[in-house]
């Protein structure tokens, strides 16, 4: 510890060029742009290496390794070389008692300093039983770890909102993290979260020591204040009506929008058209699969992937507010027709009544 | 207000000589009757493209996104009929403090024992048909008045949610005011779930609502469908007892 990161590159044998290109992707990574490596060389050169502990509970891993393929390898090497990175059940050397070691080391040599990144939910049902490492639950791992936490980041949808284990009915009871600790948690939500977006988080809060702007869902707003669907470049299909009706018709071979198939697009936050995946290859919506809204809350009970509406709870998998609608609408139909039956023979009544009466006037 | 006219009996009368007494009452007033149809137009604009956004229809004329935009103007034709809706219902909502007492607020709620009562009256007379009169309302009876201050709910509802959504898209402040509902909510996925089941909500009303007006037509004859073009009824003057059928 105490050294910055350009002491620790220079140690290694990088040369100040390399150092200098180094800051400068970062800085792209990050959002900063040309005006911000100046920044980004300053903060490098005299901040400490932060020390890092990855924490893995109710997950699948598929956060880790999405990270190491983010598509600035000079970025993202120099930020594995670079970050202390004390403590990740998937990527240390380390193992049992030694593993152990270095968490406890990490947390009460850097108090206040490190940085925690989670990857996982956590359970809560039934004291926690159903997450533990080293005989220690995943709740009381978590609030140790947070406690004197510079920074706590939540990796992936399963930190963030839960995902698939807090999908209904929910055995385990996993809960996101930002419930459980009163640290503002930064969220990065995914499943997994693009590697590019991680890194430039990362780089983020490394450069400016701070946290970046975040939304109401506490997610960074760079890269989750617009839907994917407002930068898709199908887009002009859905405001042209030109949508694909099933996979494999013309329409899908036209590259038109799926909005049809069920593509959640239109109410997913993420930056997955304009960041891309495997290095700006491609992302779902481009390969001709809807958006399935991964990054999104709740996104596994929210009704099946290939329609853009859920289901109505209670009715059946494939009915629709419409489908119920359609009923509900019927029904009315067919009662507001009884009821004018009825009146027809009221009226009569009505008629002769009225006649009797004026006969009785007059 | 009120003009007294006499209309003739009706013709089933042998001998029509004893006229019967009809005052004519000045219930909606203009500014009633053109929130009634501009907020009618509104909706059914709402309801049609609303359902439009969510089903769209296969509707190609052109093989490139570029040669048309119908389905952009579906939507543009959807927020602009929501803005004029809200803003109608907003000049309502002021109508009914300072309006006749037919458009008043306290129509709405059935704070009154005598409301109270007309509501089962209601309900046995005109939706169970199981009494032949019930007494006469000259504007909303009770029950209507409370179905129709569910129908605001729905509406404020409605508003809610839509600017939610609409807020994603939008910088202007009255939608903005409105982004808190996404995660309120849980997210915008749910959003739109019950800003569309609810636009069966207006379906359901539409068809209840039209047929009830041409029912009270029908049944009362004193002109309850001409009264929301003219904003005239006709109360029958019988012994003292106006308003009552009997």
């Amino acid at each position: 510890m105490g050294q910055s990161i350009w002491n620790s590159m220079e140690q290694k044998g990088y040369s100040r060029r390399d150092f200098l290109q180094f800051c400068a992707a970062a800085a792209t990574a990050a959002g900063f742009g040309q005006t911000g490596v100046a920044q980004v060389v300053s903060a490098f050169e005299k901040k400490e290496k932060p020390a890092v502990v990855w924490m893995h509970f109710q997950e699948c891993t598929c956060c880790s390794e999405s990270f190491i393929r983010a598509s600035h390898p000079i970025v993202l090497d120099a930020l594995l070389d670079v970050l202390s990175l004390n403590y990740s059940e998937t990527l240390m050397a380390a193992s049992g008692f030694q593993a152990e070691k270095s968490l406890n080391d990490t947390i009460a040599n850097n108090k206040g300093k490190y940085i925690v990144l989670v990857e996982g939910a956590v359970p809560t049902k039934d004291d926690g039983v159903y997450c533990m490492i080293g005989g220690k639950t995943a709740e009381s791992i978590l609030q140790t770890v947070a406690k004197d936490a510079a920074a706590v980041i939540a990796w992936g949808s399963c930190a963030s909102n839960g995902c698939v284990q807090a999908a209904k009915p929910n055995p385990t009871g996993a809960t996101p993290i930002y419930k459980l600790i009163d640290k503002p948690v930064i969220n990065v939500p995914g499943c997994p979260p693009i590697a590019d977006v991680m890194m430039a988080v990362v780089t983020h809060l490394l450069v400016l020591g701070q946290v970046p702007a975040l939304d109401s869902q506490g997610r960074p707003k760079e890269f989750y204040g617009r839907r994917v669907h407002d930068t898709c470049y199908r887009r002009p299909n859905y405001d042209a009506g030109l949508f694909v009706e099933a996979f494999d018709d013309e329409n899908a071979r036209k590259g038109y929008c799926l909005y049809k198939m069920g593509c959640k697009g239109p109410v997913t936050y993420n930056a997955c058209s304009v960041v891309k995946w495997n290095e700006g290859t491609s992302y779902p919506i481009q390969s001709g699969h809807g958006c399935i809204g991964c990054s999104e809350a709740g996104f596994w009970d929210n009704g099946p992937f290939y329609q853009h509406l859920p289901s109505f709870p209670g009715f059946g998998i494939e009915s629709t507010a419409d489908t119920v609608g359609t009923v509900v609408g019927i029904a009315t139909v067919a009662g507001v027709a009884a009821h004018a039956v009825v009146t027809n023979i009221r009226k009569r009544k009505v008629i002769a009544e009225v006649h009797a009466e004026d006969q009785k006037e007059s | 207000m009120s003009t007294p006219s006499t209309v003739a009996g009706n013709g089933f009368s042998d001998n029509a000589i004893h006229p019967v007494e009809y005052r004519r009452v000045y219930v909606w007033e203009l500014p009633v009757r053109v929130y009634h149809w501009i907020n009618a137009v509104a909706l059914v604009v709402l309801c049609v493209t609303g359902y439009l956004i969510g089903a769209p229809l296969r509707a190609f004329y052109a093989a490139e996104a570029y040669q048309q935009y119908w389905f952009g103007w579906v939507r543009f034709l959807h927020f602009l009929a929501a803005f004029v809706y809200v803003f109608n219902f907003a000049a309502r909502l002021y109508w009914g403090f300072v309006g006749n007492k037919y458009s008043h607020w306290n129509a709405f709620f059935p704070l009154k024992k005598s409301q109270q009562q007309e509501i089962v009256d209601v309900i046995k007379a005109d939706v169970l048909e199981t009494r032949m009169h019930g007494p006469i309302s000259t504007g909303h009876n009770a029950l209507a008045g409370l179905i129709y201050f569910g129908t605001f709910l729905v509406f404020v509802f409605q508003t809610i949610t839509g600017f939610a959504l609409y807020s994603s898209m939008s910088n202007s402040w009255l939608p903005r005011m409105f982004t808190w509902i996404v995660p309120l909510m849980g997210g915008e996925f749910a959003v739109r779930f019950w800003h569309h089941l609810f636009l069966w909500f207006f379906v359901t009303f539409v068809i209840v609502h039209v047929y009830l007006a041409f029912y009270h037509d029908y049944i009362e004859g004193r002109g309850t469908v001409s009264s929301i073009i003219g904003g005239w009824k006709f109360d029958r003057e019988k012994s003292g007892k106006a308003g009552n059928r009997k």
